[in-house]
């Protein structure tokens, strides 16, 4: 009986960690940062507050502005159009912001190599990026809808869940921008103005300011490789059709494929080893 | 009994805890090492000492397998140092303690015990063993210098890792807290964990089986303390690495 009950003391740690090595460990890594970042983010009580009352305030502040503005019966109300765009811009630029600016803290603390010299999976951790930023991002776009449609009269010919669900979609593409972008930036200053660098032109070229038809051969062109580009035609999809169109699914699989595009170029920018 | 003596048989099948062979880096322009060969066997607690810019932190790198390498290999508990299989087996606390300052130190410790698939026991055993039961819910930002790297040094515990590589741990402390810590490395010698420290302080010496001595990125010696006094004829161990310096230069 001893001889069995030594051998089973010696083996069993062997045998545990060989299953430790094989990514069995993931999901508990994945879990745990995500529990990290949010616990991270929740501490910081100020910028919880800004993330989640701040669109709203805006929009709040839009719908007085079209007050008083004119529109053509018949036609959506101007406000219609703007609140939708800024349901929809907003996850975007707040989740690269916040994304880019954290990454970059990891990278510049030491602990991005920290926890890379630990058995943690690199897609584990920007997976948990994804996640725990998209939860906040949920937080934000659901008090965003509530306000819009119920207080403010918001309305859209489809369904207001596919609304907040784009609102999600483009969160997600924000962090996978925000993520790869960090890589890019030496300080919180750089990181900072990667957004008028990244975001800025797509916002400008996706429609909303110039219709994309009118726009030069070129600048459509540009326009149709930005990411932005789809997430607002697909919102303006949702918002004149009551059913999904094929262009909005269409564009909403375009928006998730550049996400994790990007998701797996951040991948590629994270190494364990390091000059 | 049975278990013991298997275990001493598994021991000295591979009793060498780091083997380096001709490890060369070059980081920028400058070559940090230059044809690095040592052995550091299973159990031992080795200084790692030399003035400050001399590759040591290089060489904990390279041994972590966070480093890229030109030339030479590195093998750490039987495997290329960085491979999967010791990223739990391998804890590396750096110079500056890089911990979450946002986090409690309880939450610091929590997560890299996820990390390394060690349950919440292990991270308040580490947690105590650092000393820091009383502080365990502070914000790691708001501790001081010393408890925010007792803070970094129990998150690499938490793993009960076989290799802990400790780049200065004790940089900046009180004389009373490196008590403390070498306190705490002595204990984890004695459960079979292997140590590397590095240190500028050459009174820290003493706390160390073996030494390695290093300048401007070569190894000038692989000794122990009392041997080192023997070979120069020097009390001090300050003295005694200058010795060897002026020997090393002349040669």
């Amino acid at each position: 009986m001893s001889v069995t009950g030594g051998s089973i003391s010696v083996r069993h740690p062997a045998q545990h960690r060989s299953l430790k090595g094989r990514g069995r460990l993931s999901p508990q890594a994945y879990l745990a940062t995500t529990t990290r970042i949010l616990r991270q983010l929740a501490g910081d009580h100020r910028s919880v507050a800004m993330i989640l009352v701040v669109p709203s305030l805006i929009i709040t502040l839009m719908y007085f502005m079209f007050q008083d503005a004119p529109h053509r019966p018949g036609m959506p109300s101007p406000f219609n159009n703007a609140c939708l765009i800024m349901l929809g811009v907003f996850p975007l630029i707040v989740m690269f912001l916040i994304t880019s600016i954290t990454m970059q803290r990891e990278r510049v603390s030491g602990t991005l190599e920290r926890i890379l010299t630990t058995p943690l999976r690199r897609l584990d951790l920007l997976a948990a990026y994804g996640t725990a930023f998209s939860i906040a991002a949920a937080a934000q776009a659901t008090l965003a809808c509530i306000v819009s449609f119920w207080f403010l009269g918001l309305d859209t010919a489809g369904s207001p869940i596919l609304v907040f669900t784009i609102a999600i979609i483009n969160a997600v593409l924000g962090v996978g921008l925000g993520l790869l972008c960090s890589a890019f930036a030496r300080t919180e200053f750089q990181a900072v103005q990667f957004m008028p660098l990244v975001i800025a032109p797509q916002l400008l070229l996706c429609g909303i300011v110039v219709p994309r038809d009118v726009m030069p051969d070129w600048l459509q062109w540009i326009s149709n490789v930005l990411p932005a580009s789809y997430a607002l035609e697909a919102l303006q999809q949702v918002g004149a059709y009551s059913e999904p169109t094929f262009i909005a699914v269409r564009d909403i699989a375009v928006v998730v494929g550049f996400a994790v595009v990007a998701m797996c170029l951040a991948a590629a920018t994270l190494r364990r080893r390091t000059p | 009994m049975m278990s013991s003596s298997s275990d001493e048989l598994l021991r000295r099948g591979t009793d060498t805890a780091i083997d380096v062979k001709n490890l060369r880096v070059v980081r920028g322009k400058r070559v940090a090492l230059d044809d690095v060969s040592v052995q550091i066997a299973r159990g031992t607690t080795t200084g790692l000492l030399g003035p400050s810019g001399c590759g040591k932190t290089t060489l904990m790198r390279s041994i972590v397998g966070t480093q890229i390498i030109a030339d030479g290999t590195v093998t750490v508990l039987g495997l290329p140092a960085g491979s999967a299989d010791l990223r739990h087996r391998v804890g590396y606390v750096t110079q500056d303690p890089t911990i979450y300052d946002d986090l409690r130190v309880i939450d610091n410790v929590r997560y890299f015990a996820s990390l390394y698939g060690a349950d919440s026991a292990a991270a308040d055993d580490a947690t105590a063993a650092v000393g820091l039961e009383d502080h365990r819910t502070a914000l790691c930002g708001n501790l001081s210098g010393g408890q925010r790297t007792r803070a970094s040094l129990a998150c690499a515990l938490v793993s009960r890792p076989d290799l802990l590589v400790l780049d200065e741990p004790t940089v900046g402390l009180d004389p009373l807290l490196r008590v403390d810590l070498w306190e705490q490395f002595h204990e984890l010698a004695r459960r079979g964990t292997t140590l590397l420290v590095s240190s500028h302080v050459m009174d820290e010496a003493d706390h160390c089986g073996d030494l390695l001595l290093m300048r401007e990125g070569h190894l000038l010696a692989h000794t122990t303390p009392a041997k080192l006094r023997e070979d120069t004829g020097c009390q001090s161990l300050e003295e005694a690495f200058l010795s060897v310096i002026r020997h090393s230069t002349a040669a």
